[in-house]
């Protein structure tokens, strides 16, 4: 097999076209490989399931290259094609729509709202308290919680920073219906923290019968 | 439109995801923007919400393993390769 010398160079006589674009390319997945296996990751919870994902984008990545229009759009290409990997993978194994499993009473749920009790107002800022207890192990825990169809849209978001339109592109749908997806997928992912929360005593435990 | 209309706390909460997320322009953009400098409660808010978010925009990046780094290297040095065919086998 060919290896790139110390200097992370091929043999140009072996790519006499494609040396360019072929180290260019190396160095682009590279640069992004800690995002894309993080992404994976939350996706599949699994990493050996992410690292096969990750390898399988990256393949398919090198043979659409020629799809990559603006170099400047790296990113939302390439997580656009794990995206898009991902959940061919998993309507190929899905024998139910993945919609059923939603809960069905997290249309607004606020964690800020819920800290905003009058009765937990005696905390001098509950919401800055709430969050510098929050491990990675937290959020993590919640992402994983959310249902496969909002996870995704929140992942990209929220974990990733792409834009509405690079959402829509990875997952096919109109940007009006990232919008939708991300409100509700913000509102599971709220209520999952919250209650691993309480689980976890990040939040006081209070007596109002009320309010879980 | 570019011109910004004096909004509520209840429009500007409607607004504020995609406003955090940096995808609300013009007038709305404007709007929410008024509304959060002269609202307490909502700013109070959007810094939860800013904050949050900037917590799960700290899981974006997993360490890789070494190996696994090692083997993305070789499956992107075997596909750059690959289509190059060597004059012999022509």
């Amino acid at each position: 097999m060919l290896e790139p010398n110390a200097n992370g160079h091929f043999s140009v006589a072996r790519m006499p076209l494609a040396t360019d674009a072929a180290k260019w390319f190396e160095a682009s997945i590279l640069g992004v490989l800690p995002d894309l296996v993080s992404a994976a990751r939350r996706l599949t919870k699994n990493t050996a399931d992410a690292e096969d994902l990750v390898a399988e984008a990256v393949a398919k990545a090198w043979l659409n290259l020629a799809t990559l229009k603006d170099p400047s759009r790296f990113r939302g290409w390439i997580f656009r094609i794990l995206t898009n990997e991902f959940l061919a993978a998993r309507r190929s194994q899905a024998s139910e729509p993945q919609l059923e499993s939603l809960p069905s009473d997290t249309g607004d749920f606020s964690i800020f709202e819920q800290l905003h009790q009058p009765f937990l107002l005696w905390w001098s800022n509950p919401e800055k308290e709430f969050l510098d207890k929050l491990l990675r192990e937290d959020l993590i825990r919640a992402i994983e919680s959310v249902p496969e169809t909002f996870r995704v849209v929140v992942l990209l978001a929220d974990v990733h920073g792409l834009s509405y339109q690079e959402i829509a592109d990875a997952v096919g749908v109109p940007i009006g219906t990232v919008r939708s997806r991300l409100a509700r997928a913000r509102s599971i992912l709220q209520k999952a923290l919250w209650e691993h929360a309480r689980d976890a005593g990040v939040r006081p435990q209070h007596r109002n019968p009320d309010v879980t | 439109m570019n011109k910004s209309e004096p909004i509520n706390c209840e429009e500007a909460l409607r607004l504020l995801a995609v406003y955090l997320d940096g995808e609300l322009h013009g007038g709305e953009h404007v709007s929410v923007e008024h509304h959060l400098n002269t609202c307490r409660s909502c700013f109070s808010r959007a810094e939860f919400e800013r904050r949050l978010k900037a917590e799960l925009g700290h899981l974006g990046r997993d360490d890789v393993r070494p190996a696994y780094e090692q083997q993305i290297r070789q499956l992107i040095t075997q596909f750059t390769t690959s289509p190059v065919k060597e004059p012999r086998d022509e």
